[in-house]
């Protein structure tokens, strides 16, 4: 043990130890100041970066959608609202097997074959990151069964959101329009519109109507929740908000009372009616029927319900008052005379002797009058009164086309009104160049003569109808018709009114507006076409019936509705304003396949003038008795 | 009656404690049981399961401690046969749980992989200094396979993390006792040589593991989160950190593990640089001490046997913040005296045990 040599040795070897130990301390403390190194890099260096990343990690900013503006009648009567209910929405990519989720939620909650359906087709639309809703207005128990169950279904949520609700169901369903669910296309005009930051988080926009052209007002400006999250995204606490503000409620021009009143007048017909206040263009009743249920498409209308709407003969869907374009007849004739006695082509006291037809000089047509046998010795006060056809024929051959498109076009006739919603269509004044355009052909003689009664080529709107009637009733100043009279900014809280176009008069001399209004008065007076339209009312009424005919009749027969198949009558037109002497309101009736203007449309207008000035409620409708007063357009 | 000498009994208790290493330690077992509780959600019950751990640990520690390192050398051969047997019993008829075969259950169930951390260095220490006048290159040959055996009856479990340990305490040994460079050399170069067949012995998880390490980003929900988190963690924590329970990675779930392997992140957003500075200075003064002893120690198999648990324990502590902060692969290593655990708690203060044994055994030899 104690031999120097091993001694030795082991102090070798201890001191070769040591030596060994000091290179693995070494290489300690040098991959030691390399964590440090690392710790500085990540801690100090590049400590914004992740501290941004923890900043993410930890905060979501939730969008607080806006509730949306009501929307009212001119008397405060609610047209749409919002309530807040309960939906149950499934968000389809956290979803494997959707049909075995729906089959167990059916199990818990009500599912008809309509809301499957209804969500099939919002799930081929949707983006699939959002949560799409399988039933809307849970029921309390409902809420409870599932929150019970909850667990057995993940990616399936109940939510508390706003609803909109159009408690008028049916009524003025094309003047308010409806929201629906946001679709690839709104996304596009969003994006386009640089609105999108504004949307995170809506489902709805507005697809129709007013609630389309109001949406900025309507929508409000969302706000804006930082609410800091765990890493299974449960919300943990609010960090701070933005309120969002509030859509602005519209009041609109409409008078729901009077529209209700309308809507009944039509009873059973199809049509369109346009009321409007002449001194400030306001819509009063804005009416196409049928109407549809504008609820039924907030949250995706389910395919049933649609097929039976959009396949429907009677085309409820199709606005007719903004859209539908007919022949304006006889309702043209009052402009007509107008521009006879402006262009200096008729006097008052200029008369024809009516053979119950009109030929243009070298041609054998024969341009036939409504009446057989004709009207004997008419002027321009009487042609409006019996509405005599050859008159106009007469007329319009003497104005030509040119005339006729200038003047006529003042009030309206073959562009768009202006009004404020969305998809309205222009009619069709004819022009040589629109005819050049539209059929590479010149204009001939023989178009002119028809044009005179607004046939031919000529297509109204219901609402240019009612537009030009205005313009006529306030003496020629042109205001455009709008429907949204005030608008409430909820951030403000102060009511703004519409801003009224700037009123354009037209250049009329004052006795020749006198006459045709004369005229006009005794259309509704016994002798008149629409006598029984004026009958017993304590104010005048202003009036022109009109015809508008579906199919062509030959030369040599005559028009006899009883052998024309219901669909293929002619329209009936009746524009009207009243009190004659200080109006204030005018309108345009157009009832599909009526017949003559006076017997259907007339009665209409009456009903809904006597609501309005008169405050009068229509009785119950009862069948008709005894004989039908024979009138004709 | 037997008058109680209270100076006897300290004398008793403390004859084989060395105060340096101890504080150390204390000092790191207490910034464990500060970072658990925050990372438990101030979860009392939990922390002071951990501070019950920790007393059991010492209690083995202090038992260990009084064994003399003669004693401990004549344990060596026995307690490697027996672990193993046990590893060849857990291949054979082990408990199978999240894909791995590590527990065997005798009773109780055991992981015959953690002993192997201590009887490993314990057997090579014995065994070289056994051969100590001899030493040649078979009897290193002979400590190679001794080391290799084991590893590989882990690896094959499979446990990354604890085969990695091992082989590391093994390595040390054979380092210390003067393995030549240039065979050290050869091994490093075989090594290089058989990555591709190692590489595919590998378990799918762990070619992720090492996959993701080079790009986190390449799968940032699956497999890449860990990193990903951590090191949000560790980067949003600063110079100072966010503060005693306000690491928003950690209490907002963001963070895994956060009670064992990712503990370390936990701490390290909370407590910031300074923090990680003043954790890497108590480890460094910690191995530091263990150095010293080793250095100091009377023979070979007690030099060889401190400085392998010391530098393993380094090991430990620098893989778990590598791989924390992003330079290392996602290997199961806890961060020694801080991670929730009380198994590998245990395994560690009986090393220290055994350093503190042959500290204090030698001072008696002395004086």
């Amino acid at each position: 043990m104690n031999r120097p040599t091993e001694l030795r040795n082991t102090q070798r070897e201890l001191y070769y130890f040591r030596w060994r130990l000091g290179i693995a301390a070494a290489g300690a403390v040098l991959l030691f100041t390399l964590l440090a190194g690392r710790f500085f890099f990540l801690q100090v260096t590049q400590y914004e970066y992740f501290h941004t990343l923890a900043e993410n990690n930890r905060i979501s900013i939730v969008p607080v959608v806006p509730n949306r503006g009501l929307i009212l009648d001119r008397n405060g009567i609610v047209l749409a609202h919002n309530y807040s209910a309960y939906t149950l929405e499934i968000t389809p990519s956290k979803i494997q097997d959707m049909e075995a989720t729906i089959n167990g939620l059916a199990t818990l909650v009500d599912i008809q074959q309509r809301d499957r359906k209804r969500f099939r087709r919002l799930l081929e639309e949707s983006r699939n990151f959002e949560s799409l809703p399988i039933r809307a207005r849970l029921n309390d128990i409902e809420v409870a069964r599932f929150a019970a169950n909850r667990f057995r279904f993940p990616g399936v949520d109940i939510k508390a959101r706003l609803f909109r609700h159009y408690p008028k169901g049916e009524l003025a369903s094309h003047a308010i329009g409806h929201i629906g669910r946001i679709n690839e296309a709104d996304l596009d005009q969003l994006e386009a519109s640089e609105d999108m930051a504004n949307y995170r988080g809506s489902d709805h926009i507005g697809k129709l109507g007013v609630e389309q052209s109001y949406e900025k007002q309507l929508h409000g400006v969302t706000g804006f929740e930082q609410v800091e999250t765990d890493a299974g995204g449960h919300a943990i606490r609010t960090l701070s908000r933005r309120a969002p503000v509030s859509g602005s409620d519209l009041t609109l021009t409409l008078d729901s009372r009077l529209q209700e009143v309308a809507d009944k007048a039509f009873e059973q017909y199809r049509g369109a009616l346009v009321a409007i206040d002449p001194k400030n263009g306001e819509v009063l009743a804005f009416i196409s029927k049928p109407g549809f249920d504008p609820n039924l498409f907030i949250d995706g209308i389910d395919p049933t319900s649609w097929d039976a709407l959009n396949n429907s003969p009677d085309k409820p869907l199709n606005n007719r008052a903004l859209r539908g374009q007919y022949p304006p007849g006889s309702t043209f004739k009052p402009f007509m005379a107008l521009a006879g006695l402006e262009l200096g082509k008729r006097t008052p006291s200029y008369t024809i002797s009516d053979p119950g037809f009109f030929t243009l000089p070298g041609n054998s047509h024969h341009y036939r009058d409504w009446k057989t046998g004709g009207h004997g010795t008419v002027d321009l006060y009487k042609s409006i009164v019996i509405s005599c056809d050859t008159y106009y024929y007469r007329l319009a051959n003497d104005l030509g086309p040119d005339n006729i498109f200038n003047f006529i076009g003042q009030f309206g006739f073959g562009k768009k009104t202006g009004i404020d919603i969305e998809g309205e269509t222009t009619g069709l004044l004819p022009s040589r160049e629109w005819k050049m355009k539209r059929y590479h052909q010149k204009w001939y003689a023989g178009d002119t003569i028809s044009v005179g009664i607004g046939q031919g080529y000529n297509l109204a709107t219901p609402l240019q109808l009612a537009f030009a009637t205005a313009i006529l009733a306030n003496n020629g100043t042109v205001i455009r018709p709008h429907l949204v009279r005030s608008i409430l900014d909820a951030g403000t809280n102060q009511v703004r009114t519409m801003p009224a176009a700037k009123p354009v008069a037209l250049a009329l001399k004052p006795e020749n507006l006198e006459l045709v209004k004369k005229a006009m008065i005794a259309v509704t007076q016994p002798g008149g076409t629409a006598a029984r339209v004026g009958a017993g009312a304590p104010y005048l009424i202003a009036g022109k019936t009109g015809t508008a005919q579906v199919i062509a009749i030959k030369q040599t027969e005559k028009y006899v509705a009883s052998r024309v198949s219901e669909r293929n009558r002619d329209h009936a037109l009746f524009i009207a304003y009243a009190p004659a002497d200080d109006p204030k309101i005018a309108l345009a009736i157009l009832v599909e396949n009526g017949g003559h203007g006076g017997s259907v449309a007339g009665p209409i207008a009456r009903v809904v003038i006597d609501y309005f000035l008169l405050g009068k409620v229509p009785p119950p409708p009862v069948p008709p008795v005894g004989a039908i007063e024979e009138e004709h357009d | 009656m037997i008058k109680i000498d209270p100076r006897r009994i300290w004398l008793w208790l403390t004859a084989h404690i060395d105060s340096l290493l101890l504080s150390f330690m204390l000092m790191l077992m207490l910034i464990g049981l500060i970072v658990l509780y925050s990372a438990t959600g101030q979860d009392l019950a939990q922390t002071t399961g951990q501070m019950l751990n920790m007393l059991v640990a010492l209690v083995a520690m202090w038992a260990v401690a009084n064994i003399s390192p003669q004693n401990l050398a004549r344990a060596a051969l026995p307690v490697y046969g027996l672990g193993l047997l046990l590893l060849v019993g857990v291949a054979l008829f082990g408990d199978v749980s999240h894909g791995a075969r590590r527990w065997l259950n005798i009773g109780i169930r055991i992981q015959p992989s953690e002993m192997m951390k201590l009887a490993v260095p314990l057997m090579l220490a014995w065994f070289l200094d056994r051969r100590e006048k001899t030493l040649n290159l078979k009897d290193f040959g002979i400590a190679v396979l001794m080391l290799v055996v084991p590893v590989g009856l882990i690896v094959k479990q499979p446990d990354l993390g604890t085969s990695l340990l091992i082989s590391a305490a093994g390595f040390y040994v054979l380092f210390l006792a003067g393995l030549s460079w240039r065979i050290m050399l050869g091994l490093v170069a075989m090594g290089a040589a058989s990555t591709p067949i190692l590489w595919s012995l590998l378990h799918d998880y762990q070619r992720q593991r090492i996959l993701t390490l080079i790009d986190p980003s390449q799968d940032p929900l699956g497999a890449g989160y860990h990193i990903i988190q951590s090191s949000i963690a560790l980067g949003s924590g600063g110079i100072f950190g966010k503060g005693w329970f306000n690491g928003t990675q950690t209490h907002l779930d963001f963070l895994p593990e956060r009670t064992t392997d990712f503990i370390f992140a936990v701490y390290a957003e909370e407590f910031g640089l300074a923090g990680n500075l003043i954790l890497l200075a108590l480890y460094a003064l910690l191995i530091g001490r263990g150095l010293v002893i080793a250095a100091k120690a009377p023979t070979l198999f007690s030099r060889l046997l401190a400085g392998s648990i010391t530098l393993t324990f380094f090991t430990y502590a620098f893989v778990n913040m590598g791989m924390v902060s992003g330079i290392l692969p996602v290997v199961g290593v806890p961060l020694p005296l801080i991670s929730y655990g009380g198994t590998s708690m245990v395994t560690l203060l009986v090393g220290f045990g055994m350093l503190m044994s042959i500290q204090t055994h030698r001072k008696l030899v002395q004086s």
